[in-house]
């Protein structure tokens, strides 16, 4: 990479991002992540479960507090990472070059991935809106239903969708208040450690969003199991990871969203409905009198 | 239990501390007790309770002695075709008619009640009320329905409204003393809780719902939250109040939901005359007629009932 | 009297004398068959299993008992019916239908309360005054959103799933039938439901209710059984949505069996709600709160208020309150008008619940019972509190589902709060205070799909029920509950 100047370059170490802090992984152990030609680009943290354990610890602690922020501080703070992703275009571009897009088709993605976070922020403080609803009940009482977050999801991002796919699925969650552990893909993990990036330079709080990189095989059961998460999203479509994550996450009742199959480029690929998948009803009922 | 009871007019209590209501909570206890299916042999015993409970009251400008003395004729004879009927607790008249009532009773062991204290407005200083008050019991009055004046307890002042019902309380001596709280002048039910209490501490014998004056008079509603009150007050001090829902109440079917509420909020130790009273005019034919109803197995009409 | 002079005594004097609901006007065939393709047909294997009454122990009847072959049959008269004419049918025309069931259900009222009483024994209070009107509300409610799906969900076309498999549980059961019937049918779906094996009987007869509102044949397909039946509807590969209402044991089971099908699901199970009394509360209606929380239907609920937290400073009051109460509750014969509680669902649920008052004593709690008499046939169990208990006691942790109180006080809100959320379960909680903003404080941040403030077991089909964690996946009632039998569209 080094070119006709004297300078060596400082070349930039993956880590991955728990509790707003970048660590590497506590198990010390790597992958190395090849180009078509096989050159190695970087080594990539290979996350182990106790990072994962450590993550969700994160995110539970981040819960209360981002879950009660307010609507509107969460539209800024999402449309912040919109504007922090902006002026670091070029260099998503890059990596999704690097990592065997086209120019083009990259320039593309990174443009639709900053135009999808402005389309989430805006939601922010409207899907409630959407989904909630007065009761009209028969007896002297108020009766109201309101969009509450789920709690802690782990998302499986998509493999082939890097950048565009991984924020398509962590944005509907967090702007909808829920806290988050994502695995990035495995093949193409470069643009996910440098979202993780963005995420804190826009402030967003540690431990709303923790990213780890490492081998699918070793941590979808983890991310399916583990007993304080309480969904899960997946988007692979391989029929038996499916059929393990499912009957994984039936220890503990997670909710299960599947999004195989989804071109996330399309425009219908956002919609407020995503936001209410990881979202639970809750009613809440009141005497009307003195 | 004993029936003489501490007479405490101790202090005015700290209202702050009396608990709060919930009206829907208490409009869906108080519709729970008229879902009890009372039948038969209980029917027949609610019944005759019922009648052994009443204040058989006339309370109008147009009394008379005539007037007064036919309701007594009633209250001695409810219903002479049924042998072995219970009596009415007492006829409830004013203070110019208690020397009518007692001369017309006799020695039938039915009290005279008086209201006084300017009923049903309350609106007279004080020495007027407390004179009224003491021509009643030196009329032979056994005993007292005063009103609190609601307008000094509307306008939070306590000390005002406990003062004169303890002063009355005096002046009534040995007669059983009566508060009329006027329920539906006061709003709402946290008021309610909070008069009673106040009536009580300043040393009621009796609390009451309404003069029968104004609309809502009795409810069952208002009746639970001074049962509740009246509870409260036993487990303080050990001292039982007696109850009197008044007006409103013409129903047999209805009296008997009140029991049902005597039953389940106070217990057995309420259930007589000595503790709870109906305040109430045309109630006694409709549990005459339900009576010989419950007799006969035929409805009955109340062209056969005396209408005093 | 009591002996106590300082005590309130319920159980002397006046007493109220036996009255029971009459029923002549009821008839239970002495078996029922299986109710497949709009009509009745024997079981495959031709077994049969009795369902009791338990407040006598005595047989009412036999139903069928479905084997795989039998579902499968059903499964396939509601697939021929969805294809066929339910889902071609104009939604309008299809809600129309949905208001006959609800109308044939007000006025078969009575007959419907008595047998529902008998079968499961509930008090026929609240078989007369909740379940059954319930039920018919719930009809009713759905029936007018056939032809309004679209104004639902915005931005979306929804579209009905096919075959909803439906399995449900003892405690509600007419009402439960109509919970999962109304809103699938409403969407466009056909159905294949499972009531309990301890309580088929009014699913039996709504059966009847459906022929005499001449649905479609196989729309509706009732059919009897037990676990295995049960089983068979969910693993049925043509089953495009599967509804549970039961335990988080069995919806854990559900869960795992359905991993990989892509069929949809809700699942209605288990809860351990805590009920809040806060010393600003109004107390005597917060304590009739309790009762309402933890008595009705003999706490066969699973939303039961089954953990009371009480701040400290009332408790003593609270739990007086409470035990003067529940003095006044009648346990006995579930027709009798005037029976509070009723008889346990089942021997095998007396059991568990009889476990766990012996699981309470051994962990050192103190428990109290109310003094009222029990008839001596059929399965009885006063209500119960358990005081000087903790969250580490096993009857504050787990689902008893019996008239049984643990109850716990706490200091401050949050402490409240922590206790209150502690548990795998969210279904339900309740709060009791007077001061506004601590109501949503409190409200908000319970984590349980329905919570009610100042009042408690509040239920109406236009307000949405289901839980977060391992209470259930889903909503049943209100907009919120249609969601569960669409697919929408973009």
């Amino acid at each position: 990479m080094a070119g006709s100047t004297s300078r060596v370059p400082v070349e930039k170490t993956y880590k991955i991002y728990i509790d707003g802090k970048f660590p590497r992984t506590e198990s010390g152990r790597f992958f190395p992540l090849e180009d078509s030609d096989g050159e190695v680009i970087a080594n990539i943290c290979r996350g182990s479960r106790k990072d994962f354990r450590n993550s969700v610890v994160a995110a539970r602690k981040a819960f209360p507090g981002w879950s009660s922020a307010s609507a509107y501080l969460r539209g800024q703070i999402i449309y912040r990472i919109a504007e922090m992703l902006e002026g670091r275009r070029e260099q998503f571009i890059a990596e999704l070059h690097l990592q065997g897009l086209s120019k083009r088709r990259a320039k593309k993605e990174v443009d639709a991935t900053i135009d999808r976070l402005i389309y989430y922020a805006g939601w922010s403080d409207k899907y409630q809106q959407v989904f909630s609803a007065v009761n009209p009940v028969s007896s002297s009482h108020f009766n109201f239903s309101v969009m509450e977050a789920t709690g802690v999801v782990s998302v499986l991002a998509p493999n082939e969708s890097s950048l565009l796919g991984l924020v398509s699925n962590i944005v509907p969650a967090i702007v909808g208040g829920n806290t988050c552990v994502v695995l990035a893909s495995e093949e193409m993990p470069l643009c996910a450690v440098s979202f993780a990036e963005v995420l804190h330079a826009a402030d967003v709080p540690g431990g709303v969003v923790n990213i780890l990189t490492g081998y699918r095989e070793e941590l979808t059961g983890q991310f399916a199991s583990h007993m304080d998460v309480n969904a899960i999203i997946y988007c692979d479509s391989d029929t038996d990871v499916a059929k393990e994550i499912e009957i994984s996450a039936a220890d503990n009742i997670k909710r299960v969203v599947n999004r195989t199959n989804t071109d996330w480029a399309q425009e219908k690929s956002q919609n407020p409905y995503l936001i209410k998948e990881t979202q639970e009803t809750k009613t809440t009922w009141h005497p009307i009198g003195s | 239990m004993s029936v003489t009871a501490i007479r405490e007019t101790g202090h005015l209590p700290d209202l702050s501390r009396v608990p709060l209501v919930d009206e829907v909570g208490v409009e869906e206890r108080s519709a729970r007790f008229q879902t009890r299916s009372i039948k038969k042999e209980s029917k027949v015993e609610a019944l005759r309770m019922v009648l052994s409970m009443i204040d058989l009251t006339t309370l109008e400008g147009q009394d008379t002695p005539g007037k007064v003395q036919q309701l007594c004729q009633k209250a001695i004879h409810l219903h002479d075709a049924m042998p072995g009927l219970p009596h009415v607790a007492a006829v409830c008249v004013y203070p110019t008619m208690v020397g009518v009532a007692k001369k017309a009773l006799g020695k039938n062991n039915i009290k005279v009640a008086s209201v006084a204290t300017a009923f049903p407005s309350g609106m007279a200083p004080r020495q007027i009320k407390l004179e009224e008050t003491r021509i009643a019991v030196d009329e032979g009055a056994d005993e007292i329905d005063m009103v609190i004046s609601r307008g000094a307890f509307l306008q939070g002042d306590y000390g005002f409204v406990f003062d004169e019902i303890a002063a009355i309380r005096e002046a009534c001596g040995d007669a059983h003393l009566k508060v009329i709280l006027e329920t539906g002048e006061l709003g709402t039910l946290d008021r309610v809780r909070r008069a009673s209490v106040l009536a009580m501490h300043a040393g009621a014998d009796f609390i009451k719902t309404s003069t029968g004056k104004i609309q809502p008079a009795a409810t069952l509603p208002v009746t639970l939250v001074m049962l509740q009150a009246i509870r409260d007050y036993f487990y303080e001090t050990g001292r039982m109040v007696g109850m009197k829902p008044a007006g409103g109440i013409s129903s047999a079917k209805l009296a008997i939901h009140y029991l049902v509420m005597l039953r389940e909020t106070l217990g057995a130790a309420w259930m007589t005359p000595a503790w709870y009273r109906f305040g109430a005019s045309s109630l006694a034919n409709d549990v005459l007629m339900q009576l010989r109803k419950q007799a006969t197995g035929i409805y009955q009409s109340a062209d056969y009932f005396s209408k005093d | 009297m009591s002996t106590d002079p300082s005590k309130l005594a319920f159980n002397a004097g006046w007493q109220y004398a036996p009255a029971p609901e009459s029923t002549d006007h009821v008839t239970i065939d002495e078996q029922y068959d299986l109710f497949i393709g709009g009509e009745f047909s024997p079981p495959g294997e031709g077994r049969y299993f009795e369902t009791i009454n338990p407040a006598t122990e005595e047989r009412l009847s036999s139903v069928a008992l479905a084997g795989e072959a039998d579902v499968d049959r059903a499964v396939k008269a509601a697939r021929k019916a969805y294809a066929g004419p339910w889902s071609k049918m104009k939604a309008a025309e299809r809600g129309k239908y949905i208001f006959r069931i609800a109308r044939i259900l007000q006025e078969r009222a009575r007959e419907f309360s008595v047998v529902e009483s008998l079968d499961g024994g509930k008090p026929i209070r609240e078989s007369r005054d909740i379940d059954i009107p319930l039920a018919a509300a719930h009809f009713f409610y759905y029936a007018g959103w056939a032809d309004k799906l679209e104004y639902a969900f915005p931005g979306r076309r929804p579209h009905s799933l096919g075959v909803a498999g439906q399995v449900i549980p003892w405690n509600f059961p007419l009402l439960m039938a109509a919970w999962k019937i109304a809103p699938a049918l409403a969407c466009g779906n056909t159905v294949v439901l499972k009531p309990a094996e301890t309580t088929p009987l009014t699913a039996l007869k709504l059966a009847e209710v459906i022929q005499e509102a001449d649905l479609p044949p196989g729309v509706v397909n009732i059919i009897t059984g037990a676990g295995d039946t049960g089983a068979a509807i969910v693993n049925h590969p043509d089953v495009d949505k599967i509804a549970f209402t039961g335990s988080t044991e069995v919806g854990r089971i559900i869960q795992r069996s359905l991993a990989g099908t892509g069929k949809k699901y809700t699942l209605e199970l288990g809860g351990k709600a805590a009920n809040i009394i806060f010393a600003d509360a109004a107390i005597d209606q917060a304590v009739e709160g309790i009762v309402n929380g933890i008595f009705f239907n003999q706490g066969h609920v699973c939303c039961a208020g089954s953990r009371l937290l009480v701040q400290e400073s009332v408790a003593d009051e609270v739990i007086t309150k409470l035990k003067d109460r529940m003095e006044t509750l009648i346990v006995g014969d579930p027709l009798d008008k005037n029976t509070d509680i009723g008889a346990i669902n089942s021997a095998e649920q007396l059991d568990t619940i009889r476990s766990y008052l012996s699981i309470g004593r051994e962990e050192g709690a103190e428990m109290y019972q109310s003094s009222c008499e029990v008839p001596d046939t059929g399965y009885w169990c006063r209500p119960t509190i358990f005081t000087g208990v903790s969250q580490s006691n096993r009857i504050v942790q787990e689902e008893i589902f019996g008239p049984v109180l643990a109850i716990q006080t706490f200091r401050t809100l949050e402490e409240g709060l922590t206790k209150a959320n502690n548990t795998p379960y969210g279904l339900s909680g309740g709060v009791w205070t007077d001061k506004g903003a601590k109501i949503f404080k409190m409200t908000q941040n319970i984590r349980a799909g329905v919570i009610w403030a100042n009042t408690f077991n509040k239920f109406d089909p236009t307000s949405p029920f289901g839980g977060y964690k391992e209470s259930g996946v889903g909503r049943e009632g209100g907009l919120h509950g249609l969601d569960a039998y669409l697919r929408l569209e973009s």
